[in-house]
């Protein structure tokens, strides 16, 4: 077996020195009943690299990747470009096979990443302090209002109805335990008036903007909405490339920021792994969940980074931890990160400017359609269509075409009537105007 | 006249009339290491003897504090917040944690003096 | 007040640097990078785009009005930073990582090739089910290696690490407990647990109650059993244990738990030493996830990503969350809606957005199918020989407390040989940075003084493992021999000295910011 360095005879000679007959005497403490032979798993032997890349290579041809033909999925998870230079750096080994930098003289290189990572987010989202990455922007969400609870002592959380569906039902999971989550209606292509639902048992308001159909919503009322009654408003980001146009969360008012950082630096992978940046008010800094990293000196007087607050973590406070979260998505931050220094603040507000140019025309295109209605007055790079048929079938259709049209508000929300004829579409910077004919094309013929 | 005693938990009391004023030991403070950060009661919180009311943080570990006699909360030493270090300097003087308005005088009486104290430490 | 410390100093102490001071900074091939926001430009960029004008009628009044303030890099200036980052740290690929718990074991490097194919890492998760057949047939085949290696009927793929797992199975527990009109608030943690355990127990809304452990670093059975009552929903048991044991008595464990009304959970962390020998469905546990970064290799990346699918038994399997992957037909499909849930299932919600880890899954896979089942169980014993080899070797001048019989994938010892020597855990873990070893586990678990956990897992050659032994030995021999210089304020030759993580702690610096602009002359 190519990955295991020990020979029969090394086996033998270490087996030798520790004084046992044979390698069933180190496993003596397992009960003999639950020891078993190889020949009850109904599973492979050992292959070799070509067998097993010709296995995965054959599975993953039945999947239709989003650079195979005209694409326009989002609702969570988008499709960039990523330069090549990311990928490369990720493999080194320094980066993808050291472990959580526990030992600082040794793991500069992780710690300087994850200081610079959470200041990139910090500015980003406006706010003025961010930690080392949380799974995903749905768990972030979740972590966030936990974190709103902690603060405020209260226990009701108002959900926006623009949230994505599968964030509101992550946060119902965990925050349902201790408090109750209240899912106000999904409005789409209107902001709801969620300043109403706010009491005084609210802990916070948890908004997305864009929000799930695309429509850009104002954060700034609801902020003072929700302190003029000492709850705390929630920024929820799915497309975090749309901060590089858009007006940042921070400035206007949030407490807390849960975003999705996928489009940055990662793929689409099928949904994982992702990275949650999560970033918050300095006051609110020991309820932070996750990982933080710090500036410090060495004995030498150098400048260092190390881990820190550590003591709000599950390693040193067990039961009484802020969250129980352990890794955090290290390297997906890192991808985050270098292609974040790539764009830079130029590269960065011209992609998001061509992201929303490319989707302004792409609804403008299939608008004329007969049959399609656009339903976000507003929008960043994702925009959705009332379409004259249900949504679901249109997309299958559109796929035995070879285009990947968007995906069905039904998928997201199977019981909401309003939602059946909707589709979210997405246009991003890979989207070429041979993508945009073979679209309108399609959808043309489908709905015909 | 006021009188010092300790717990098991390495908490000091010291009883001035019905006022105590709370610290964690000399002995608990070498053992924590670098005090970077309390947690401090409000003033007019009520606590029972044995509840948690303080944490004491190093790098590497966070302490309750528990109350060692029941009462409620007078004053918390706020200069902590701004300089935890104080633990580490003077545990049983400046770096003192809180105040509480004693409510049951026979709690206190049930403490370690110091000698029982010391003797208790050094069988650990 | 609880204490919770074992004394490990944390600043940074001072030391006399003989070495002549370079003009640079940089010392040879030891280079320094500054912070990417003090070296970038405005107007300089590492990716090319046209720019293209907007105009604000769709942005609903938001435009951004004010500059972000990131730097900007050309990309030769920004591949530059990171390799110079990426030379100031240790990693597996580079040499023993003997982390214990942490399973550090060599990375192969098809698996980051195969989850790059187009066809997984560029798949949407959204896309319609028809155009990602073959996705879904990936997780079945992974699902059906990790219950077919457990002998547990079902999988939950959601859970994103090891303790979201955890989550996981304590919220299938709560579900089952609550489907049963019951009250049971309780978890019996034994106090050797991983620090998740608690956490994650007290997450999910439980009270939390440690169970001791015996002289030997097992978990206290009868204490165990005797702490069973109407109120405990569930036992949380980490197996192999982390003193690096074997719970011998887990049997009669899970017999008396599921006597009680109560439900096994089973912290999966050290899976990788019994995989392809044991089964822990045999064992009678009811849950328990395997963070497929430890035992099926996919990398630790500095810290994450991971991935935690937590196997369940028939007792619990009802309750996984959605969404739900399952046969139709030729292909398969997702079930994410209450309405179209297959006959008795009860989903207890969601645990994230989408499906779960695919990228994690492909790389495990491929780790699975490359080693198959003999490959698997041989790299299990192969983790197991080497951790008792390095027992062996070193019992004689450390200190094992359990060291008398075998241990399983990690040996354990304590700072008892130290003693006398004024040289701490941390001093001796620190002088093996300068040897060019990465430190093993120290301080846990809490059970012994001044744990030293050394994992050697099964990637390691018999001369790398003596090498190591030679080290360790010869650490221990200067340590008892008084030679201090070797320990204090080691170590010497890292990129840096020991850090101030008081100062960091007490004064905390969490981003950069820029440099405050002069003040205007009056």
């Amino acid at each position: 077996m190519r990955y295991l360095p020990l020979t029969p005879n090394d086996r033998r000679a270490m087996l030798a020195r520790i004084g046992a007959p044979d390698i069933d005497a180190l496993f003596r403490d397992v009960p003999r009943e639950a020891v078993v032979p190889l020949s009850v798993f109904d599973l492979s032997d050992t292959k070799g690299e070509m067998e097993v890349e010709r296995i995965l290579a054959k599975l993953a041809s039945r999947n239709m990747a989003a650079g195979a033909g005209p694409f326009f999925c989002g609702a969570g998870a988008y499709k960039h470009h990523v330069p090549s230079a990311v990928d490369h750096l990720i493999q080194r080994s320094e980066f993808l096979t050291s472990y959580t930098p526990y030992q600082p003289e040794i793991s500069q290189g992780t710690l300087q990443v994850l200081f610079e990572f959470q200041t990139q987010v910090a500015l980003l989202t406006g706010m003025e302090v961010a930690n080392a990455s949380l799974y995903d922007g749905s768990t972030g969400t979740a972590e966030a209002v936990l974190m709103a609870q902690r603060l405020t002592r209260r226990s009701k959380a108002i959900l926006s109805g623009g949230l994505h569906p599968h964030y509101a039902e992550t946060v119902e999971t965990v925050a349902g335990l201790s408090g109750q989550v209240h899912r106000s209606p999904v409005t789409p292509g209107k902001a709801e008036d969620i300043a109403a639902l706010i009491d005084a048992d609210t802990a916070c308001v948890v908004v997305q903007s864009p929000d799930v159909f695309g429509l850009i919503r104002d954060l700034k009322p609801i902020a003072e909405a929700a302190h003029a009654k000492g709850a705390l408003l929630i920024a929820v980001v799915t497309e975090v490339v749309s901060l590089g146009l858009l007006e940042s969360p921070g400035a206007q008012g949030a407490d807390i920021v849960a975003c999705e950082g996928q489009s940055i630096g990662n793929g689409l992978n099928f949904g994982g792994p992702y990275v949650g940046l999560f970033a918050a008010r300095e006051k609110f800094l020991r309820q932070m969940p996750g990982r933080l990293c710090g500036e410090t000196v060495d004995a030498a007087g150098k400048r260092g980074f190390v881990l820190t607050l550590s003591t709000r973590e599950q390693h040193i406070r067990r039961e009484k931890a802020t969250s129980n979260i352990c890794t955090n998505s290290g390297l997906c931050a890192l991808a985050f990160s270098i292609h974040l220094s790539l764009l830079g603040e130029e590269g960065l507000t011209r992609l998001a400017r061509i992201n929303h140019a490319k989707a302004a025309a792409l609804a403008d295109r299939l608008s004329k359609l007969k049959g399609v209605e656009l339903v976000t007055p507003s929008f960043f790079n994702e925009f959705t269509l009332k379409l004259s048929k249900p949504a679901a079938g249109v997309v299958d259709a559109l796929a035995a075409k070879h285009v990947l049209g968007g995906v069905p508000a039904s998928r997201l929300m199977p019981h909401e009537a309003s939602a059946r004829d909707l589709l979210i579409v997405a246009a991003t910077e890979t989207s070429t105007d041979e993508d945009f004919v073979a679209f309108e094309l399609a959808l043309k013929e489908v709905l015909a | 006249m006021s009188e010092t005693r300790f717990t098991d938990q390495h908490e000091w009391v010291r009883l001035d009339g019905d006022e105590a004023t709370i610290g964690i030991t000399r002995h608990a403070a070498e053992q924590l290491g670098d005090v970077v950060f309390v947690e401090l009661p409000q003033a007019g919180r009520k606590v029972g003897a044995g509840a948690e009311a303080a944490v004491v943080e190093s790098v590497k570990a966070a302490s309750e504090v528990y109350a060692p006699v029941g009462g409620e909360v007078t004053e918390a030493n706020a200069a902590l917040e701004a300089e935890p270090a104080k633990v580490n300097e003077d545990p049983e003087g400046a770096g003192w944690f809180f105040k509480l308005k004693v409510g049951d005088r026979g709690e206190f009486a049930k403490l370690m003096d110091e000698a029982a104290y010391r003797e208790f430490v050094k069988g650990l | 007040m609880s204490m919770n410390n074992q004394g490990r100093p944390s600043q940074a102490t001072v030391t006399q640097d003989n070495e002549l001071p370079t003009i640079s900074g940089d010392r040879g091939l030891d280079l320094e990078a500054r912070l990417i926001f003090e070296l970038g430009r405005d107007g300089v960029t590492g990716v090319d785009f046209p720019d293209v004008s907007v105009d604000d009628n769709r942005l609903h009044g938001l435009r951004r009005k004010a500059a972000i303030g990131l730097p900007g890099l050309s990309e030769p200036e920004v591949i530059r930073h990171y390799v110079r980052l990426s030379r100031q740290n240790y990693a597996i690929d580079a040499g023993l990582y003997p982390l214990g718990s942490c399973t550090m074991k060599h990375n192969p490097r098809l698996n980051e090739k195969m989850a790059r194919l187009p066809g997984f890492g560029d798949l949407h998760p959204l896309a319609p089910l028809v155009a990602a057949q073959g996705a879904l047939a990936l997780i079945q085949e992974l699902m059906r290696w990790l219950t077919t290696l457990t002998g547990m009927p079902a999988v939950a793929m959601s859970p994103k690490a090891g303790a979201h797992g955890e989550l996981c199975g304590l919220l299938a527990i709560r579900a089952a407990v609550q489907a049963r009109g019951e009250h049971r608030n309780r978890i019996l943690v034994p106090e050797s647990a991983h620090g998740t355990n608690p956490a994650t127990a007290a997450f999910a809304g439980f009270v939390v109650d440690e169970v001791p452990a015996k002289p030997d670093g097992r978990v206290d059975a009868a204490a165990l059993k005797a702490k069973l009552g109407p109120d405990v929903a569930a036992i949380m048991l980490t197996n192999p244990n982390t003193c690096g044991l074997f719970e011998g008595e887990i049997i009669s464990i899970a017999k008396a738990v599921h006597e009680a009304g109560a439900y096994f959970y089973c912290d999966g962390a050290n899976f990788n030493a019994i995989a392809g020998r044991v089964r822990p469905g045999d064992l009678g546990i009811d849950a328990m996830h395997i963070n497929l970064h430890k035992t099926f290799s996919t990398p630790h990346g500095g810290g994450g990503p991971g991935a935690g699918p937590v196997v369940l038994s028939e007792r619990l399997k009802a309750y996984a969350p959605l969404p739900l992957l399952v046969a139709d037909g030729e292909g398969f499909k997702l079930i994410e809606d209450r309405a179209e849930l297959p006959a008795g299932a009860k989903p207890f919600g969601r645990m994230c957005a989408f499906h779960g880890q695919m990228g994690m899954f492909v790389r495990a896979l491929s780790y699975m199918l490359s080693h198959g089942r003999d490959g698997v169980r041989q790299a299990s014993e192969d983790a197991v020989l080497s951790a008792n080899y390095i027992l062996a070797s070193l019992k004689d001048i450390m200190s094992a407390p359990f060291g008398d019989g075998p241990c399983m994938h990690e040996a354990l010892f304590d700072d008892t040989f130290l003693e006398g020597t004024e040289v701490t855990t941390l001093d001796f873990a620190k002088a093996m940075i300068d040897e060019g070893y990465h430190p093993m586990t120290m301080y846990f678990p809490l059970v012994v003084h001044g744990a030293m956990l050394i994992e050697p897992t099964e990637s390691e050659s018999k001369e790398s493992l003596d090498r190591f032994v030679a080290v360790l030995r010869g650490l221990a021999e200067d340590a008892k021999a008084g030679r201090k210089e070797r320990f204090e304020g080691a170590p010497h030759y890292a990129p840096r000295r020991r850090l101030d993580e008081t100062a960091a702690a007490r004064k905390p610096v969490l981003r950069w910011k820029p440099p405050a602009l002069p003040e205007a002359a009056e």
